[in-house]
């Protein structure tokens, strides 16, 4: 008999919520020119790969940002201490010429 | 008179606040919570003038509205599944000690596995605890339910805990009339005298320990005890099966809505077969019935509002004629049955020509019982009482085959 | 199982609040005549910015039917991004209306034969009439505007008095603004 006929378990795995880059709004920009570890050329500083909730950070030089799982919180670019990662809005909006005109 | 549109969580709050309730202590658990934070933006706005106690348990907020309800304060709480669980303990001294509690429960399955979804394990679980339980089939009722419990419990001085199932209806929005305050204020009086006298010129000692066996008290007269209490609480609750009803048509005569009695029926004059169950599967399988009716098959609905006091005698008179029982239990008493098809059992054993009563369990953690799984299984339930099944095992609406798990 | 009722399905993601919008939707619908209406989540926990579903039903009787909408006759998203994700087709009925909240004039989704896209910069609209907690525009009030001109199933002066009950005083203002513009900005 398998156990988890019996009883509920489940095991960390990639994905395992999801593909939860489905979630975000705004995205994770690095900008090399301003992070630390890319411009020392180093894989230092990582507080960016430390911080992310979801582990969808890889350490590097710049680190990398797995976009398939991000869910767009922002921590990453909160924490940076050298304001090196921009949340990037997924879509710009407007208004149609119709409703230009005022009321109904 | 208002219709709102409004959730059972939130036609829940409007009960209490109709009912004017003094204290409300609780604990948040989904799904009852919008419940007690409906109650708490009242209470913060001033538009009801009551006491809102924030405790750190459900078993604190039982025993907050033990002690309000032991002072003479009209109390209220509300919660769902291991809140209610957790709570167990003081569920029985609310009742033993004969405070007319109002509580609601916003039905949840319980742990583990964890489950936030809908089921009746947590309330059934409890339904030996000596309140009244009466179950609500739609918003309106969780309302008017609401309200009644408070004349009820104060009646009989039992409490009374209104359940009505998680999500399906705590979360639903859906037309509710909300009488006017007058209109309830008339139907349900302030609080009468309680049954003890919290006064320290006239010092009692109110639950104290009590022997097995009867003894005199301070004035000589010779008083039951554990036992005889007991049996007086039985006794109570017997009589909450006229209670129940008469009370529901006291709020028709004051409100003009219909009176919801110990029982709902449906199409059972001619039926075949009943399906029997409690909550907003009453609403539903009467659109099940109906839909049966359209193909031929005699199908009728007798819904269990109040599932303790069992009404018994209720249950044998409308099934009557009817060749089987299917009754939809979203709860077992696990090794055995689900317990509104044991008690439909006992209740009609020994009765001439009792229809047959087959146990179906469904709903479990929140699987949706749709219209064709109970047609279907109201089919079958038809097919075999035809062919004179007296027992069957007990069937699992909706249950994964075991072939398609691989 | 379900003649003279129309059930409608949405589609948002947790904090967009498609449960608001199928509450107040199931208002205006009271308030445009429909007999009984009812509005639910999709059952259970939600977390922020995952998919999530809501339902409405609105019929010219009582509705018994508790269990989720699986056949929509219209189906609401909140966000194009979900398209890719869900879905939002699933079960639509014959004939059925998917109104998508989009930038794009030419956003596509499959849909069954016969069934109808109507998109609207939802988005744009709630922007335009400030309709903004936290720097995000939310969507779920000027939909409402949306859904009454795609689907003739509510007016918009129901849209207007259900919205102006759910909030009050300039907030109220502002969210009904936001409707008028989705209002007029629907494209099919």
């Amino acid at each position: 008999m398998d156990a988890s006929d019996l009883i509920a378990m489940s095991k960390p795995a990639r994905g395992e919520a999801g593909r939860t880059g489905d979630w975000r709004s705004a995205r994770p920009v690095v900008d090399a020119s301003a992070c630390i570890a890319a411009t020392q050329d180093r894989v230092t500083c990582q507080i960016c790969w430390a911080h992310c909730p979801d582990a969808c950070i890889e350490q590097g030089a710049p680190p990398a940002v797995d976009l398939e799982f991000c869910k767009g919180c922002g921590i990453c670019a909160d924490v940076c201490p050298a304001h090196a990662i921009a949340m990037v809005p997924e879509a710009e909006h407007g208004v149609c010429e119709a409703a230009e005109g005022g009321t109904r | 008179m208002t219709v709102r549109i409004i959730t059972g969580n939130e036609a829940a709050a409007w009960g209490a606040r109709l009912a004017r309730v003094q204290v409300v202590a609780a604990y948040p658990i989904t799904p009852q919570s919008p419940v007690v934070e409906t109650l708490s933006a009242w209470v913060e706005s001033g538009e009801m003038p009551a006491e809102l106690i924030a405790v750190e348990s459900e078993h604190s907020a039982m025993s907050v509205c033990i002690g309000a309800a032991t002072a003479g304060a009209r109390a209220f709480t509300a919660t769902s599944s291991n809140g209610l669980a957790y709570m167990t303990e003081q569920i029985w001294w609310a009742a033993g000690a004969r405070l007319p509690l109002v509580m609601c429960v916003a039905n949840r399955s319980l742990a583990a596995p964890w489950n936030v979804l809908n089921d009746q394990q947590d309330s059934m679980s409890v339904r030996d605890a000596g309140w009244v339980q009466l179950y609500c089939r739609d918003n309106q009722e969780v309302l008017d339910t609401v309200v009644q419990g408070y004349r009820i419990a104060e009646r009989l001085n039992v409490p009374v805990m209104v359940c009505y199932d998680g999500f399906l209806l705590s979360h639903t929005a859906m037309p509710v009339e909300v009488p006017d305050a007058a209109a309830v204020d008339a139907f349900l009086p302030p609080r009468p005298q309680p049954l003890q006298i919290v006064d320290p010129a006239d010092p009692r000692n109110i639950g104290p320990v009590v022997m097995a066996d009867p003894r005199r008290d301070a004035d000589g007269v010779l008083r039951g005890a554990y036992l005889e209490l007991r049996a007086a609480h039985h006794e109570a609750l017997l009589e909450a099966l006229e209670a129940v009803p008469e009370v529901g048509e006291a709020w028709a005569r004051a409100t003009g809505r219909p009176g919801c009695g110990l029982v709902a029926e449906h199409r059972l004059d001619d039926a075949e077969i009943a399906l029997v169950a409690a909550g907003s599967l009453v609403t539903q399988s009467t659109l099940v019935a109906d839909l049966l009716r359209e193909e031929g098959l005699p199908v009728g609905v007798l819904g269990i509002r109040c599932c303790r006091p069992f009404p018994a005698a209720a249950v044998r008179e409308r099934l009557r004629g009817v060749r089987a029982a299917l009754v939809l239990d979203k709860a077992l008493s696990y090794g055995y049955a689900g317990p509104i098809a044991t008690d439909l059992r006992a209740a009609l054993y020994g009765t001439p020509d009792a229809p047959a009563v087959y146990g179906a369990v469904c709903g479990l953690g929140g699987r949706d019982v749709t219209p064709e799984a109970l047609a279907e299984a109201a089919r079958a339930a038809l097919a075999d009482a035809r062919a004179g099944a007296v027992e069957r095992p007990l069937a699992w609406i909706g249950r994964m085959a075991r072939e398609e798990a691989r | 199982m379900t003649g003279g009722m129309v059930e409608v399905r949405w589609h948002g993601r947790g904090g967009q609040g498609a449960v608001t919008a199928a509450k107040v939707l199931a208002q205006a619908a009271y308030l445009s005549g429909w007999e009984s209406v009812t509005a639910a989540p999709s059952f259970g926990a939600e977390r922020r910015g995952a998919p999530v579903t809501a339902s409405t039903r609105m019929a010219d009787e009582p509705i018994r039917v508790l269990s989720q909408v699986t056949t929509p006759d219209v189906v609401v998203v909140l966000d194009d991004s979900l398209t890719s994700a869900v879905d939002v087709a699933a079960g639509l009925k014959p004939g059925g209306t998917v109104i998508v909240n989009t930038v794009d004039a030419e956003f596509a989704v499959p849909l069954p034969e016969g069934a109808r896209l109507v998109r609207a910069d939802v988005t744009g609209a709630a922007q335009a009439a400030g309709v903004v907690v936290g720097g995000q525009p939310i969507v779920n009030t000027a939909v409402l505007g949306a859904f009454a001109k795609a689907t003739g199933l509510v007016t918009f002066e129901a849209i207007a008095e259900a919205i102006a009950g759910a909030f009050s005083g300039s907030a109220a203002e502002r969210n009904i603004e936001a409707a008028r513009i989705a209002y007029e900005c629907v494209r099919e």
